[in-house]
């Protein structure tokens, strides 16, 4: 099995193993494959298109977590120019699972926060698998609110399973520092356009999610709790995630025809991790062309607007 | 039992003897920290905190609100709004099963009660949680519900006051739930902007992301004696860090040594305590 492919993609994996072969035969051979390799391409394409077009809530669950989906800083390397990291909260420690920073977006001076989850082992345990303890929470109000006083858009990227659950992360009081971003972002005076680029996990990733645009790239999942955990709650089975994916119906998808997603960015055939350098070009333009539009408002206007958007979730939900 | 005592290890369950049974129903019946006999109308006098051991037994939200408020001047808030079950939910039942059942069980329609009126002759607007409402969990009605409390604060200037019981968000309304704890603080904003007061009163148990929005806001976050009162669950924690937890780890005490909050305050002594504490931040 073919490591770099989920489960549901090995006939995909199986056929590239196949065309690789072919090429390496191609260069030692005296007569010319590339017809047949062509045509297998072209087979590879097909079958991932028909693979792809439809996914079970399930796989684009395993998608949102792929070990290569690129991460927040790969996205910022790649269109964020004159980055500079800003660490800590100022009070107890650097979180490495939420970082932030100034940049530039086509020039414009912009405040980046985003989940950073780790690539290697070392790397993972480094970023504590993208879940934030307190201080990251806090680190990125501070963040937020240096923003607010130097009138700088405020860019998120979402990418979590949740915040930390850990004695320490209770003991410095995670659940205060999720609702004080909550309470703040609600009426921070510069415009937040927030995109899940993974995982979006539950209270944790709300934290840095209020805002006045929310994007989801096609292949990421937002809910209010991890299939697996909804699974052994409601289920008595973390085997029975499928289902809880499911029921939940946490795709981009999903949300945004139930409307409680602004934009879904698509991704290239395969999903992001197959084309970073595309993904990152089309979630450039959705927030450039999104910021252009939210700074024309006046900071009522805005405040207003996102007031009224936050108030409406759940409006439709209950009879009475 | 109930999704949420499952999270509770053992040793957290018979160390507070919170059993699943809330108010004891009888004439007779077992404090469920100290075992000793209670007399139920001596039990009901004393607010249902037991008089040998001062164990706070969980209580409904109508049993809070009949001994928070004054007995006049009561209007209860929000109450014709119902849930439904838009997306047609289901796990081992339907969802829609399920709120006919805690519907059924509890005589409320969703799991909060909201109502204006009178502590001590102060005006107030009160919110309740009900925690036999499938584990007092939130989702788009007790949102909403908690929004025209809030609204209710703005508009007559009245401090709002939240008693909170919930595992958190309710997974069977899936993001929608979520976004209530974006919606409930948004609301609350608006209330701080005004320097109207609201306290928070975090009572047995407040977790998860009720924990993570409401409850954590208030101008004055007070809590019951020995409620558990966290973010995550102890037995999520128990299986992430591969640890026991230390002894009265996310109780009442234990977030006071930490700072999380301002008081701990006996159930006896919640009206007299609040309505000070109001008086002067109104002054």
């Amino acid at each position: 099995m073919n490591l770099n492919y989920l489960e549901f993609e090995q006939p995909i994996a199986e056929l590239e193993a196949k065309i690789e072969e072919l090429r390496h035969v191609s260069v030692d051979g005296d007569f010319n494959i590339g017809d047949e390799i062509a045509r297998l391409k072209k087979k590879s394409i097909k079958l991932t298109e028909s693979v792809f077009s439809s996914l079970t809530t399930w796989q684009v669950s395993q998608l949102a977590r792929h070990p290569q989906r690129p991460f927040s800083l790969d996205y910022i390397q790649r269109f964020i120019t004159d980055f500079q990291e800003l660490h800590g909260d100022r009070s107890y420690a650097d979180d490495h699972a939420l970082i932030g920073g100034l940049g530039r977006l086509d020039g414009r001076p912009v405040m980046i926060i985003g989940h950073q989850k780790g690539r290697d082992t070392k790397d993972k345990l480094f970023r504590n698998f993208g879940m934030p303890r307190p201080e990251g929470y806090r680190k990125a109000l501070r963040l937020m609110k240096m923003a607010e006083r130097f009138k700088l858009p405020v860019i998120t990227f979402i990418d979590t399973p949740g915040a930390y659950p850990g004695v320490g992360a209770e003991e410095r009081g995670q659940s205060e520092a999720i609702a004080r971003n909550l309470y703040e972002m609600t009426d921070l005076k510069t415009p937040i356009i927030a995109t899940v680029i993974g995982e979006g996990g539950s209270g944790g990733a709300l934290a840095i999610g209020v805002c006045d645009h929310l994007v989801m790239l096609q292949y990421s999942t937002y809910s209010v709790i991890s299939p697996e955990g909804c699974a052994s709650i409601l289920w008595k089975s973390a085997d029975k995630a499928p289902e809880a994916a499911e029921a939940m119906g946490l795709t981009a998808e999903i949300l945004h025809s139930r409307r409680l997603v602004d934009e879904v960015v698509a991704e290239p055939l395969g999903g992001a991790h197959r084309d970073a350098e595309a993904t990152a070009v089309s979630l450039k333009n959705a927030l450039s062309s999104n910021l252009d539009r939210l700074s024309q408002l006046s900071v009522d206007e805005l405040l207003e607007m996102r007031y009224q958007r936050l108030i409406r979730f759940g409006q439709a939900e209950q009879g009475g | 039992m109930s999704w949420f005592e499952k999270l509770l290890p053992p040793k957290i369950k018979t160390d507070t003897g919170i059993g699943k049974k809330g108010v004891p129903e009888g004439l007779w019946s077992k404090c469920p920290a100290c075992s000793a006999v209670l007399y139920g109308a001596e039990l009901e006098r004393n607010q249902f905190v037991c008089p040998k051991c001062s164990h706070h037994l969980r209580i409904s939200a109508r049993q809070r609100l009949d001994q928070f408020l004054d007995k006049e001047s009561r209007e209860e808030l929000g109450a014709q709004l119902k849930p439904t079950d838009e997306y047609k939910f289901r796990d081992s039942k339907k969802y829609k099963d399920r709120i006919s059942a805690a519907q059924k069980a509890t005589g409320e329609n969703d799991a909060l009660v909201v109502m204006q009126g009178e502590l001590k002759g102060m005006p107030v607007v009160v919110a309740v949680f009900e925690f036999k409402f499938m584990g007092g969990s939130m989702g788009a009605v007790v949102g909403e519900r908690f929004v025209q409390a809030v609204n209710a604060s703005v508009r007559h200037r009245k401090p709002l006051i939240c008693f909170s019981a919930s595992g958190g968000a309710r997974m069977q309304e899936a993001l929608v739930s979520l976004m209530q704890m974006a919606k409930t603080s948004a609301a609350l904003r608006k209330l701080g902007r005004l320097g109207v007061p609201y306290i928070s009163v975090l009572t047995d148990p407040t977790m998860g992301g009720v924990s993570a929005s409401l409850a954590m806001l208030g101008d004055l976050n007070v809590a019951e004696p020995k409620a558990l009162i966290g973010f995550a669950g102890p037995r999520v924690i128990e299986q992430t860090v591969r640890e026991t937890l230390p002894e009265g780890f996310q109780r009442s005490e234990f977030l006071l040594e930490h700072g999380a909050i301002d008081m701990i305050v006996d159930r006896r002594d919640l009206r007299d305590k609040l309505h000070s504490a109001l008086s002067m931040l109104r002054n």
